[in-house]
């Protein structure tokens, strides 16, 4: 009896444990890309193992948005067009064909015939009518399908086969939407399901495998659709898939990850860091990477900052970032410094690089000319205000600590006093509403330059508060436009007026990083770079 | 005994609502919500329209005033009714339910592990004779406290899994799949067990009805174990209550190493999306099974040693 009172006083402590390893727990998140090609002859069957970081808890390709949750979904549903991740150009999936109306605001899509979705039902103007009526009402999960579609007046059904989408204002890059995940066509019966349940028990869609079982934080199986036969233009196996089954298998931690691709217990594995390369190479594993398209990762600008304002304060941040070493230091092997507001694999990108040179001598002639003179301990100073700045970030990715702390490093060397704000992930949205930040960190992915309207444009949210300029013109011309010469012209400008104004400072592309053995071949990134497997074969 | 059950009783209930309460306020400090949370995981959104989270938050009720919001949950809670999860839409009970077994599996396997592993080395460690190998043993226990988990985890599945490739690194397939995750979790708390149980083993040793024992001449092994053990155990037994507590902790971070499905990883995802539901579905069932392990080691207490009711019963005619 004597020794229990010691005990006792601390029998609560595992419950306090248990409560604030809950409460401090944090997301961690990450991206991944790359391109790879087989070799041999093709053959059919076979499972190909994937094990992804993470899982979303939905099964449902409208409603999520994580990648390492669309490379599974996506394989259940097609859409109406594809994009070639090459030129970015939208090609024929399930619609043969469409007509846009010259300011961009109808879009009639001519349905392929004989396409069934896995409950046997047929794709009808009606079903995609269906799809596009339901996707606004869906829950907190469905934020990107909803603004592929934030203006939609209506849509209807001019034939069995003919649909048509009309838009209130002009809207060019809905065409690119339709090629998404998020925009996969599922049927009429699956559509009427509430969100939830779409999210737990999964969809019903037309698409080269089948969703068999879903265990949630644990595995997603999906089976070889039988009598599949209208695959993606893009895609170069006819009729069905080769693969009998895809299992994906959720793998949270990254060096489990690569153990076991390396030995063997999986196929192909999501989001490969570069603190795995190098357990990977060497091994029989290829790692296949590709560029994130979209806004690159880099600083968002508050515009209305008084000292931000001034467009030479700006330019000077802009010319003080060495975006090669942060690449080269913090992020994979491949990860190329931004050449553009915009990645290189966006389509009508522009390359900017000789605007994003590093150069520190312009950047303090930059601030000199503006008025910051150089202070006692290093730091500008400019009527007696030290030129102090404050970046927002979020631990949405392991990259971002290490490499805005380059940034503030480097920006030091030019006089620029910067401090670090970490904030819950979940602050994001809020924080870029709310205005209160001077830089925040982050990036955009869409394989369409009409991001670059959603995130400047002074007519939207713009949460960076740029002033109206011509960049407004620009930006809103090229979604009105169907003229892809004219477009393209468009955006370059649009691209331009954003680096050259210093309206943001673009610094890194994220880079998707995955790692496949060496036995699975025709593993390639689309347009997104996401995956599609209907051409993955293992041999 | 009797009046014991209940104040025991009574002191579960209230452990459970103040925990209830904790993880209310902790996540209501936190800024954001589920439905921000979800709208900046999803970054890649791009364009997030502020009036369709406001509307999206008002469905889900997270702009009523937090005592409002508190005391909906709660009223709901007391029912068993603690929602659906926002993230999934799943009920957050059927959610729980489904995680439990793969966890209870999980911490009864280390559980076991841990008090034969930690039993084990205290029963040898205190019998041998050779001040070395009682030296060497005696200072595994500390070791084997401080060693973090995840890094414990992470040398068995390289070990034992990639390199001699005896059992899979991932998954909740059958008891090959418990082996390590298992070991892992019971390596901490089979240290635990051993330190207590050494330390009081040393104590009860020492005693006079040990002496007294020998005295009428019991043989070293049954001195140790029928008599020194019998005694010793108790302490060690509050400390298996504990470490169940310990063991459901622990499960969130073998639960990942280990690509595991059970309440750790649901924990983990729930509080990554701050998906509030399901945090205080996690919380109050976590510390459910904390307070039936402490209720069920308090009644246990009186039938291993009868003085412990009797000194329970008479603080409280006291008060």
């Amino acid at each position: 009896m004597t020794a229990l009172p010691d005990f006792r006083t601390s029998r609560w402590a595992p419950l306090a444990a248990l409560l604030t390893t809950s409460v401090l727990l944090t997301a961690c998140g990450s991206g991944s890309t790359g391109p790879g090609s087989g070799s041999n002859r093709p053959q059919s069957g076979g499972t190909l193992t994937f094990a992804v970081g993470s899982d979303a808890g939905c099964v449902d390709p409208q409603q999520v948005g994580s990648n390492e949750s669309i490379y599974s979904v996506r394989q259940t549903v097609d859409s109406l067009t594809d994009q070639d991740p090459e030129t970015g150009k939208i090609v024929p999936w399930l619609a043969k064909s469409w007509d846009i109306n010259a300011d961009a605001t109808e879009f009639t899509f001519h349905l392929r015939s004989g396409v069934t979705f896995s409950d046997g039902s047929e794709l009808t103007a009606q079903v995609v009518k269906d799809n596009f009526d339901a996707v606004p009402k869906l829950g907190a999960l469905g934020v990107l399908a909803q603004g592929y579609l934030s203006s939609v007046k209506s849509t209807a059904a001019v034939d069995p086969l003919t649909v048509r989408v009309t838009f209130k204002e002009p809207n060019a890059q809905f065409l690119q939407a339709t090629s998404t995940h998020s925009l996969g066509i599922e049927s009429s019966a699956s559509v009427k399901k509430t969100p939830q349940r779409k999210c737990s028990d999964g969809v019903v869609g037309s698409g080269p495998f089948v969703l068999k079982q879903y265990v949630q934080n644990q595995s997603i199986t999906l089976a070889k659709r039988t009598g599949y036969a209208w695959g993606s233009s893009l895609w170069s196996k006819k009729g069905e898939a080769y693969l009998d089954k895809l299992v994906f298998k959720v793998v949270p931690e990254a060096g489990v990850r690569a153990g076991s691709l390396q030995s063997g217990q999986v196929d192909a594995i999501s989001s490969v860091g570069k603190a795995n390369e190098a357990a990977l190479k060497g091994g029989q594993v290829t790692l296949l990477r590709r560029a994130n398209p979209g806004v690159v990762f880099g600083l968002g600008i508050n515009n209305s900052r008084p000292v931000l304002k001034d467009a030479k304060v700006r330019q000077a941040i802009l010319a003080a970032v060495d975006r090669k070493q942060i690449a080269d230091t913090v992020f994979p092997t491949g990860t190329k410094p931004a050449t553009s507001v915009l990645a290189h694999t966006t389509p009508d990108y522009t390359d900017l690089s000789s605007d994003l040179a590093f150069d520190a001598a312009k950047a303090k002639a930059l601030l000199d000319q503006a008025g910051w003179k150089a202070g006692g301990d290093g730091v500008r100073v400019k009527d007696g205000k030290k030129l102090s700045l404050a970046i927002n970030w979020f631990p949405n990715a392991g990259t971002n600590q290490p490499a805005l702390e380059l940034v503030q490093q480097q920006l030091k060397d030019v006089g620029i006093d910067v401090t670090l704000k970490q904030g819950q992930v979940s602050q994001f949205a809020t924080t870029l509403q709310g205005g209160d930040f001077d830089l925040v960190w982050g990036n955009v992915t869409r394989s369409d330059p009409d991001i670059l309207r959603s995130s400047f444009s002074t007519r939207l949210a713009n949460f960076y508060r740029l002033p109206a300029s011509s960049l407004d013109t620009a930006l809103s011309g090229q979604a009105a436009t169907t003229d892809t010469a004219k477009r393209r012209q468009l955006v370059d400008d649009a691209q331009k007026l954003i680096v050259r104004n210093a309206y943001n400072v673009p610094v890194v592309e994220l880079q998707t990083q995955l790692g496949v053995s060496q036995k699975v071949h025709g593993l390639a990134f689309d347009s997104g770079s996401r995956i599609q497997l209907h051409d993955t074969w293992i041999g | 005994m009797r009046r014991y059950v209940i104040k025991r009783v009574a002191q579960a209930v209230g452990v459970l609502w103040a925990a209830y309460t904790v993880a209310f306020l902790v996540l209501d400090f936190l800024p954001g919500d589920p439905v921000t949370a979800m709208a900046g995981a999803g970054m890649d959104s791009g364009d997030v329209d502020p009036a369709r989270l406001a509307a999206l938050r008002h469905e889900y009720g997270f702009d009523k005033p937090v005592l409002v919001q508190y005391a909906d949950y709660l009223g709901r809670a007391v029912r068993g009714d603690f929602g659906d999860a926002v993230s999934t839409g799943r009920p957050v009970t059927a959610t729980l339910a489904d995680a439990l077994p793969q966890t209870l599996q999980l911490t009864a396997a280390a559980l076991l592990l841990a008090v034969l592993l930690g039993g084990g080395l205290a029963v040898v460690a205190t019998y041998t004779s050779r001040r070395w190998l009682r030296q060497l043993l005696l200072s595994l226990p500390p070791l084997g406290v401080s060693v973090p988990t995840f890094w414990v985890g992470l040398l068995l599945v390289e070990a034992f899994s990639f390199r001699l490739r005896w059992f899979p690194a991932f998954g909740n397939d059958g008891p090959e799949g418990l082996v390590l995750p298992a070991l892992t979790l019971a390596i901490p708390t089979g240290a635990q067990v051993a330190q207590v149980l050494a330390k009081s083993l040393l104590t009860a040793l020492d005693q006079a009805y040990v002496e007294t024992a020998r005295a009428k001449g019991a043989g070293r092994w049954r001195v140790h174990l029928r008599h020194a053990l019998r005694n010793a155990s108790l302490p060690a037994l509050t400390v298996v209550g504990l470490l169940v507590g310990q063991l459901i902790a622990g499960s969130v971070v073998v639960e990942t190493v280990f690509s595991r499905d059970g309440l750790g990883r649901v924990t983990a995802a729930a509080v990554t999306s701050q998906d509030i539901p399901l945090v205080q579905g996690v919380v109050v069932f976590g510390a459910l099974i904390f307070v039936a392990t402490n209720l069920l080691v308090d009644l246990v207490y009186p039938l291993l040693d009868p003085r412990i009711v009797v000194a329970s019963d008479r603080r409280a005619s006291f008060v």
